[in-house]
């Protein structure tokens, strides 16, 4: 079986489960959930081409699914603008400061790297936090405007549900269809090595910057849908612990694994609904099951449970 | 271009790294489809040259010319893309992929479809990948590697990431191709079996500048030999020739002859 087929297999599975769900599932809180789960998803994949692939480290994203959030509610409420024009204007406007804060940010490394985006998702935050005639300021950002299209309302969960995991089947083609193709193997060389890559003539700099502003993309359209599910944002929600959940989903779910974006979006949306029976406990138990993940699974859920299954496959053969 | 032309020339090159000079007044030019080697002892300033060469390093004063236009202080990446391509001493391959990824990522100056040609993938894209692939499997014929192709180069024995890594630095179609001992770490069959690769990629018009310490292969694969002695050229000239080169066996024998030198004195001494 080549690619070509199997993926096509892949993706009419997915939208086979979608619409499984969307149509037996009728409970509020359960659809709820889900639409997290696909909101997550689109954090993940996004910093997952960034970090799984290229291997740059970021710690400040939570910046672009909060410029995402904030822009869509500042344009559709201050400058009354139809959800839908707010759409690519806050995408654009997350993937212009990814470009301008990029170019000097993604000089750095490792540590420092990791150093430098933090900086730069605390100033954001404060941003929000304080600039409060734009943003409402740290008490939030209320009367954003539901989104409907034409006759459809999104105002149902259903409808949103639908909605939110159309825009991830989307991005999961566009991730893959990346991910195969020249510019994503010299990601994955940059991964390798940096000065290797640009021995063999990437220009890994510029590839850098694409990507990293790729991958701002994709948060800002996740707070784009946050905030029109919502309706209310407020700083706390972008803050820093959302940029380290983020990377927590990238690196539990499988690092360069597409299906692990959403597998590790999945588990750390759900797990703290699950523990909610722990009450006081809930987060040492959180923190527990992370821990035994990466120490049983280092390479994450994907890599981890494909390598049990090969190991079992084999057993069996001898 | 006319015949006489050189594909690079290193005029009157310097480097110093703090106070110590580790070139100086370094030239010589390389002609389209011919082998150099460039020898001299540990330290002699071997691999400082290839650096500059390759674009690691700035160079201090001097001028490097590739196809007659400078090249001093390029960007590493934009070398590759008018035509240098390089191999490395301790053999970096992109671990992580397979044999043909590695090939595929070599052609990458080759190749042009960007982020946007890749998600709408684009009747162009799809016929510049098959060709891609295709020249991936013809460079690992090259090399006989085709049917390690989907292996994960890390598992390869060294000899043959070695071989691969030749391939790759030839799938960037390059006109000058800079080795960086290559036959470290060989063994003398597979030392030979490189001397012949080497060769033939001199057939196909490519000009090979090889920092070698392995002498047989050098001398016997080399059309031109620089010699490089504390930073400055001692020599150049066929491989024959610097074997019989007074300078040269100096450079090589020259603490040995010293010892020699200072025992007879010695032993005059004790005579008197």
């Amino acid at each position: 079986m080549n690619s070509t087929t199997r993926n096509s297999i892949i993706y009419v599975i997915f939208i086979l489960a979608v619409s499984l769900a969307g149509y037996y599932i009728n409970n509020f809180y359960y659809l709820q959930v889900l639409t997290f789960i696909g909101i997550n998803t689109l954090l993940a994949l996004g910093l997952n081409m960034l970090m799984g692939y290229a291997g740059q480290i970021s710690l400040g994203h939570a910046a672009f699914y909060g410029i995402g959030a904030y822009g869509t509610a500042i344009l559709t409420v201050h400058c009354h603008l139809s959800p839908w024009l707010a759409l690519p204007g806050a995408i654009i406007a997350a993937m212009l400061v990814a470009y301008i804060v990029g170019i000097p940010t993604l000089k750095l490394s490792g540590y420092y790297l990791g150093m430098g985006t933090l900086g730069f998702g605390m100033i954001v935050n404060i941003i929000f936090r304080e600039w409060s005639s734009m943003t409402g300021g740290a008490s939030g950002f209320i009367g954003i405007p539901p989104l409907e299209l034409g006759p459809v309302s999104f105002s149902s969960a259903k409808n949103y549900f639908y909605l939110v995991w159309g825009f991830v089947l989307i991005s999961i083609i566009i991730c893959r269809r990346i991910v195969d193709s020249r510019v994503g193997r010299a990601l994955r060389a940059i991964h390798d090595s940096e000065k290797t890559s640009a021995a063999i003539g990437v220009d890994t700099s510029k590839l850098k910057l694409q990507v990293f502003v790729l991958s701002a993309g994709f948060s800002a359209l996740a707070g784009f849908l946050y905030a029109h599910l919502i309706l209310f944002i407020s700083p706390g929600t972008f803050s820093f612990i959302t940029s380290i959940r983020m990377v927590t989903m990238v690196v539990i779910g499988g690092m360069a694994s597409i299906w692990g974006a959403l597998l590790g979006a999945s588990l750390l949306t759900l797990l703290p609904e699950w523990l909610h029976a722990f009450s006081e406990f809930e987060m040492v138990v959180y923190g527990l099951i992370l821990m035994t993940v990466m120490i049983f699974l280092p390479k994450g859920l994907t890599k981890g449970i494909l390598d049990i299954i090969e190991r079992m496959v084999k057993k069996h053969d001898q | 271009m006319t015949n006489n032309h050189s594909l690079l020339e290193i005029k009157s090159v310097y480097k110093a790294f703090g106070g110590v000079e580790a070139l100086s007044d370094i030239s010589f030019s390389l002609k389209t489809g011919s082998i150099t080697g460039l020898i001299g002892p540990n330290g002699a300033g071997k691999t400082t040259l290839f650096n500059l060469i390759s674009g690691i390093f700035p160079t201090d004063k001097g001028d490097i010319l590739f196809n007659g236009a400078s090249i001093k202080n390029t960007k590493v990446h934009k070398l590759v893309e008018r035509g240098i391509a390089r191999t490395f001493q301790n053999v970096e391959l992109f671990e992580s992929m397979t044999v043909l990824e590695n090939i595929l990522v070599g052609q990458h100056t080759q190749t042009r479809c960007g982020i946007w040609g890749s998600i709408t993938r684009l009747p162009w894209v799809s016929v510049e990948e098959k060709k891609a692939r295709q020249r991936a499997m013809e460079l690992l014929d090259f090399v006989g590697l085709r049917e390690h192709s989907s292996k994960t180069s890390s598992d390869l024995p060294f000899g043959w990431q070695r071989l691969l890594e030749l391939a790759r630095a030839m799938a960037a179609q390059p006109k000058l191709l800079l080795l960086d001992e290559p036959a470290a770490g060989l063994n003398i069959m597979e030392t030979l079996q490189l001397g012949e690769l080497i060769k033939k990629i001199r057939e196909r018009g490519v000009a090979v500048l090889l920092v070698e310490h392995d002498m047989s292969l050098t001398m016997e694969i080399s059309d031109w030999i620089v010699v490089l002695d504390q930073g400055r050229k001692i020599a150049e000239g066929t491989p024959r020739s610097v074997q019989d080169d007074e300078a040269v066996l100096k450079a090589y024998l020259g603490t040995a002859s010293k010892k020699v030198k200072a025992e007879s004195r010695i032993n005059r001494k004790n005579y008197k």
